[in-house]
């Protein structure tokens, strides 16, 4: 069994109140922060834990908090991201629902060491009954004295308050985000300024993932140290990652970055494989937004290693061979599943979601749909695929925000690996209509290279 | 009938808008829109929007450009239950094509629409957060995981219950 630093208390009974998560050891590492530690020192051993944000950039915690601005008199604020909106991707909507103190805990923690008074958790609309936890909670937390004034007597001043969004995609994006909380429509703000110097109410500003926030607190128990040998290399510490799609047990699991992806979907300690009997066709690990890969580029890399759930192993060969973490929704794809149709899903999400800021991005991701439904509903042309190949190539690094490049790249994949299944497409309109490509050669062994 | 949130309502509106500093009351926004959509009918006419303009003493086009944005907002009427069916990616794998299909045709509406009744409005969504437990739709404040014909069965059947006490 793999550690557990998050959900090792799922499993108690009533672990969502207050006492009796206070009897299993919660809010030790807020005692310890406010008793014990200055906010520099416990930046610092966020910095030494190595821990990289777990909303999908995988930018390092403690150096993105080492940022903010700290100009005098101005109030800083830090914003819990629980948006969760990357199909795919349930872990955070995990963590609210039945360890809500947890990630009170780690805004305390947080919010002390950057010095900010006051925070927001914004979670997305949909998700309408949990706030309703949060607040119990955070209601439970300021009658026994973890929030509001003077905190356990260390004169730190602390609220949180819960923000629900209205359904947008767009609103994970961290300054279109800012934008939401302050009333306006989620379009993304350009960068400089960050919000680590101006953000909320143009004020300096820390936008966190929740599990991100809720990392916190086993860090601050075990140190920043003992954090870091969990896992492998800049892969530190532990890892939700939400698996869904063709699987015999979808669903969120911790895991340390040290496993491998066939163990992860294979090992009846997670995933338990495929329904029926069926084969792995593709995958996507990260969320919708990073690459597709093919089964035989999953469990091995082009080079013919092992893959290992690792930022730096998922990302091994880059997009020619390699896909990303990203947020760690993994989706499985079993060898009935039509891959064309499967981008075209995708392609209608992001063309629903973008903001419509940018043009490349309103147009783009609208026109590949269209090209993509044309593809899927045979009428199709050969023409087509290098057409999609060059609107996803105007859209990539043309738009303020990443939604744009999220939009682009899983176009993008499905083309590099499944190109043979678009053309099948496009050449047998009405065979397509009534059965799928199928696994074909997908889950063979890679080619070896004649000359290097 | 002119748009009127009640007294304890107009308490949980002053209670919202203490949540952010003086003068960023328009931050209340979108918290106020979901409680003015679930007050007068679950939808936002110009009126309701007027109105809380006027609440939060911003410019009416403020509230516009935002209960336009957001995918939550319903700006026309819709039925007593409003079925929200997810058909992205992980759902689609899952079978939420075919639920849609089977939601439609047991109903007899087609998605967007309302039954004759005013009972049920289908719509489709994208990406709820419940990949894992696909397929699924929102119905109200809660979703409905793990869907199959004979669960749809089930909740309709239950609405109908419901509408008739």
């Amino acid at each position: 069994m793999g550690r557990k630093l998050l959900l090792d208390k799922a499993h108690i009974e009533g672990i969502r109140y207050y006492d009796v998560y206070r009897k299993n050891g919660g809010y030790a590492a807020a005692e310890k922060a406010l008793k014990s530690m200055s906010p520099d020192q416990v930046t610092e051993e966020v910095k030494k834990s190595g821990m990289r944000g777990r909303g999908g950039a995988g930018f390092p915690t403690g150096l993105k908090w080492s940022f903010l601005a700290k100009p005098e008199g101005v109030p800083r604020y830090l914003v819990c991201n629980a948006d969760e909106s990357e199909p795919g991707t349930f872990k955070d909507r995990y963590l609210m629902e039945f360890l809500p103190h947890l990630l009170i805990e780690g805004l305390l923690i947080s919010s002390f060491a950057l010095g900010a008074n006051t925070t927001y958790i914004y979670i997305r609309g949909e998700y309408a009954w949990i706030p309703d936890i949060l607040e119990e909670a955070i209601a439970e937390a300021h009658k026994n004295g973890w929030l509001g004034k003077n905190i356990q007597g260390s004169g730190f001043d602390l609220n949180i308050y819960v923000q629900r969004g209205a359904g947008a995609y767009i609103c994970g994006e961290e300054t279109a985000l800012i934008e939401s909380l302050e009333g306006k429509r989620g379009t993304p703000r350009i960068k400089p300024p960050f919000p680590a110097v101006k953000g909320l109410y143009q004020c300096p500003t820390v936008v966190n993932n929740v599990e991100t926030l809720a990392a916190i607190v086993p860090i601050i128990n075990i140190g920043g140290d003992e954090y870091a040998k969990i896992g492998i290399g800049k892969s530190a510490g532990t890892k939700l990652i939400s698996a869904c799609g063709n699987l015999n047990k979808p669903g969120v699991y911790e895991i340390e970055m040290n496993i491998s992806v066939e163990e992860f979907i294979y090992s009846d300690e997670y995933c338990g494989g495929i329904p029926n009997g069926k084969r792995l066709k593709a995958c996507i690990p990260g969320g919708s937004s990073v690459p597709i890969v093919p089964a035989n580029l999953l469990l091995t890399t082009a080079k013919g290693e092992k893959r290992m759930m690792t930022y730096e192993s998922l990302n091994d060969g880059g997009f020619a061979t390699g896909t990303m973490m990203g947020s760690g929704g993994f989706i499985v794809l079993d060898e009935d599943q039509c891959v064309v149709r499967h981008t075209l899903s995708l392609a209608r999400f992001y063309h629903h979601e973008s903001c419509g800021q940018c043009s490349p991005c309103r147009e783009g991701t609208g026109w590949m749909e269209k090209v993509l439904k044309n593809i899927e509903h045979g009428k199709g042309k050969m023409s087509d695929i290098d057409l999609l190949w060059d609107i996803q190539r105007k859209i990539e690094g043309n738009t303020i925000c990443p939604l744009g490049d999220a939009a682009a790249w899983p176009v993008a994949a499905a083309i590099r690996h499944f190109r043979d299944e678009f053309e099948w497409h496009v050449l047998h309109p009405e065979e397509a209509q009534r059965r799928n490509f199928g696994l074909a050669h997908y889950a063979d062994p890679l080619p070896v290279a004649a000359a290097v | 009938m002119a748009v009127q949130f009640s007294e304890e309502k107009l308490n949980k509106v002053k209670e919202i808008i203490a949540r952010y500093p003086d003068g960023k009351q328009k931050s209340a926004l979108i918290p106020v829109l979901h409680l003015a959509q679930e007050s007068f009918g679950g939808w936002l006419s110009a009126d309701t929007m007027d109105y809380v303009a006027g609440l939060l003493s911003i410019e009416p086009i403020e509230v516009y450009e935002v209960a336009t944005f957001y995918s939550m907002f319903n700006l026309q009427p819709v039925g007593k239950y409003l079925f929200e069916v997810c058909q992205t990616g992980p759902c689609m794998l899952r079978g939420s094509d075919d639920i849609i299909h089977y939601i439609k045709e047991k109903l007899g509406i087609k998605i967007g629409e309302t039954t004759p009744d005013g009972l049920f409005t289908l719509k489709t969504v994208e990406c709820l957060g419940a990949c894992g437990y696909a397929p699924m739709m929102q119905l109200g404040k809660f979703y409905k995981e793990h869907l199959t014909k004979e669960k749809v069965d089930q909740i309709i059947a239950e609405c109908r219950a419901q509408a008739n006490n």
